[in-house]
């Protein structure tokens, strides 16, 4: 059991392309981090560094107290799951799932106890003598997870793992994997571009774009408090509506409608950030209103989710999750803010400017 | 179960008449069968006929037992020493395959895994090699074989084969190496396999159908080969299949053997359709019996 720890870590293929800039980041034991960011945000790049399948320019990886940026990968005591799951073809589960202690010389009794436990966990146990081939896209899932999980590694590291199954299968395939790895205590660095995955399985988000680190905390914190206008985007959904307005004064328009600004805030333009759950039909409060006809209403089943169009200013749209049943005016739909769920950000730099 | 609606029962086309485009499928496939396969079957059957009944004014399709024969395959072996040639074809067909693998193989890995720069370069030039007509290559050859003193040497014959057969296998092996996924080779090396090991016990079992197409291709055409071996072996214990056979037909200046003639082409075409045969359920077991992912 150990801590793994990224320092200074920087990978660049050439001055133009550098996937992984300058990134520090610790995992400690029991800890979740999920790495989500769009597709070429670096991350792919930083598992593959922690496995030691590429080399950093700069910087270390350090599992525990061993500095193991230079040694191979089957000499840091990782495991990894595959986005193909990279099972062997030409062997039997049972053999797939040995393979890595085979290679690290353990005892054969060992070897087999620890395939039996591994194979009761995940249910492996009528598929042990078939090869890879006869099973079907759910169960090379289980074996590649089982091939990780015998190695009883320091580090688990996982890349988009259920991004290979059907939408119904990977619900139910995380919520196994939720349970299955709150018993292991090694630390975990899962990718994903799904924020479903990334807020429902970790302890820890790392927000990643552009190779930078935009946001690293806990799914929650995230979700309630995003560090820029991009973590905003990009975690929530429906996206969260984002609108850049001009300041005049203390207050800006929206449209037709004033709303104040907290009270401290120095930038000359602001993005005001809201999500769509939590513009909700006025009642008694302090909730700011705007109102406008609607265009566009998409039914999610429990919700709807309904865009309007500000008045006053045709091109400004704000899209609202209201829930199915509630009753409202297509021509004129009035909606309400509450000012504690209104999220600010700077105009220029993109930064949040309320605590 | 009680309220499924009776369905209707599938047309019977079969009692409407003849199903024609069953009778031609099969026709056109007797045609091409017979087509194909008969001028082997016609050598098969001159190759066991007696000597008279091969050379009878009315043609002979369906031999009586007196005019069937083991004369001509006992004379091979007992006469003109056949298995000494099938020894030889054997001996430069196998090393020089063996050989084309052993070297194509890591040269196509390297081509596909590494970067290395002028890689085009290198694959054009050796596309380039197969274009060149082989003819040309023999005169050149002839004086560097005549030059090392090769002649009437297994090597004469090994080192062209391998060198021939090369190109192909590089190209072949290498679009075959890009196909693998490459999580595959990730996945061996975070198991803790080292380059040789994981080359060993993962890509190349996974490599086996591609190794052995080429395998096939490369054997074939040593084994076949006539102009080199023709040239470069004159001694004659070290003569190839295909130079003996063709030997037998000038032995004799008064009449053509044909029934020795055919049954060196026998003896000769046999190895090749077994090792076919016996290779080609592999081949197609292992393109199809998937790889990684659902």
């Amino acid at each position: 059991m150990a801590k793994l720890e990224l320092q200074n870590l920087t990978k660049s293929y050439s001055r133009d392309i550098v996937p992984v800039k300058q990134l520090n980041l610790e995992v400690e034991d029991n800890e979740f981090l999920t790495l989500v960011g769009p597709s070429g945000c670096g991350k792919s790049t930083i598992l593959r560094l922690i496995a030691g399948l590429d080399q950093p320019t700069e910087g270390r990886v350090m599992i525990g107290d061993r500095d193991v940026s230079r040694l191979a990968p089957g000499d840091r005591n990782i495991a990894m799951v595959f986005q193909s799951y990279a099972l062997y073809p030409h062997m039997t589960v049972r053999d797939n799932v040995a393979s890595g202690l085979k290679m690290h010389h353990l005892p054969a009794g060992d070897i087999q106890k620890r395939v039996q436990e591994v194979s009761e966990v995940l249910g492996l146990d009528p598929l042990l003598d078939r090869k890879p081939a006869k099973l079907s896209g759910g169960q090379r899932q289980r074996v590649a997870l089982a091939r990780a999980l015998v190695r009883n590694p320091d580090v688990f590291l996982l890349d988009e793992p259920l991004s290979n199954l059907d939408a119904l299968l990977r619900e139910q395939v995380r919520a196994d994997l939720k349970q299955i790895f709150a018993d292991q205590k090694s630390p975990i660095v899962y990718v994903t571009h799904d924020q479903t995955e990334a807020m429902t399985l970790s302890t820890k988000v790392a927000v990643l774009n552009n190779g930078y680190l935009q946001q690293l905390g806990h799914p929650h914190d995230i979700y309630k408090t995003p560090a820029n206008r991009f973590v905003a985007s990009f975690i929530g959904s429906p996206q969260m509506n984002l609108i850049p307005l001009s300041r005049a004064g203390n207050n800006v328009a929206l449209g037709d409608f004033n709303i104040p600004l907290p009270i401290g805030v120095q930038a000359a333009s602001v993005v005001l950030g809201i999500r769509p759950e939590h513009l909700r039909l006025p009642r008694d409060g302090n909730a700011h209103t705007v109102s406008g006809p609607v265009f566009l209403v998409e039914n999610l089943g429990m919700h709807d989710l309904v865009s309007l169009r500000v008045q006053g200013d045709p091109n400004l749209t704000l899209r609202a999750l209201l829930p199915a049943d509630a009753a409202w005016s297509k021509e004129n739909l009035k909606l309400a803010l509450p000012p504690e769920a209104i999220h600010w950000f700077d105009g220029e730099t993109g930064q949040r400017l309320t605590a | 179960m009680t309220t499924a609606p009776p369905t209707p029962a599938p047309p019977q086309t079969a009692d409407r008449g003849i199903p024609w485009m069953r009778v031609l499928l099969w026709a056109a496939i007797a045609f091409t069968v017979i087509f194909s396969l008969a001028p082997v079957l016609w050598q098969v059957l001159t190759s066991f006929k007696t000597n008279a009944a091969i050379t009878s004014d009315a043609v002979v399709y369906f031999p009586g037992l007196d005019q069937l024969t083991f004369d001509h395959y006992l004379d091979l072996f007992r006469r003109n020493q056949f298995y000494i040639y099938m020894f030889n074809s054997a001996l430069v067909a196998i090393v020089s395959t063996v050989l084309c693998l052993a070297l194509g193989s890591p040269a196509a890995y390297a081509l596909a895994r590494l970067r290395i720069p002028g890689e085009q370069v290198i694959l054009a030039s050796v596309l380039i090699v197969t274009l060149f007509p082989y003819i040309l290559l023999f005169l050149g050859l002839l004086e560097v074989v005549r030059a090392l003193g090769l002649a009437n040497n297994y090597l004469a014959l090994i080192i062209p084969y391998t060198a021939i057969n090369l190109p192909l296998t590089i190209l072949v092996m290498r679009s075959f190496f890009q196909q693998l996924p490459r999580d595959l080779e990730d996945s061996a090396r975070v198991d803790g396999y080292n380059t040789v090991q994981m080359l060993w016990r993962i890509v190349l079992p996974m490599t086996l159908p591609a190794l052995v197409t080429t395998g096939i291709l490369a054997f074939i055409f040593a084994w076949n080969e006539y102009l080199f071996a023709l040239t470069f072996m004159t001694r004659e214990g070290m003569k190839t299949i295909p130079v003996a056979a063709a030997q037998l037909g000038v032995t004799t200046l008064f009449e053509v053997p044909y029934g020795s003639l055919a049954a060196a082409t026998v003896v000769g075409t046999l190895p090749l359709v077994l090792l076919v045969l016996f290779f080609q359920r592999r081949i197609v077991q292992g393109l199809t019996s998937g790889s990684v992912k659902g």
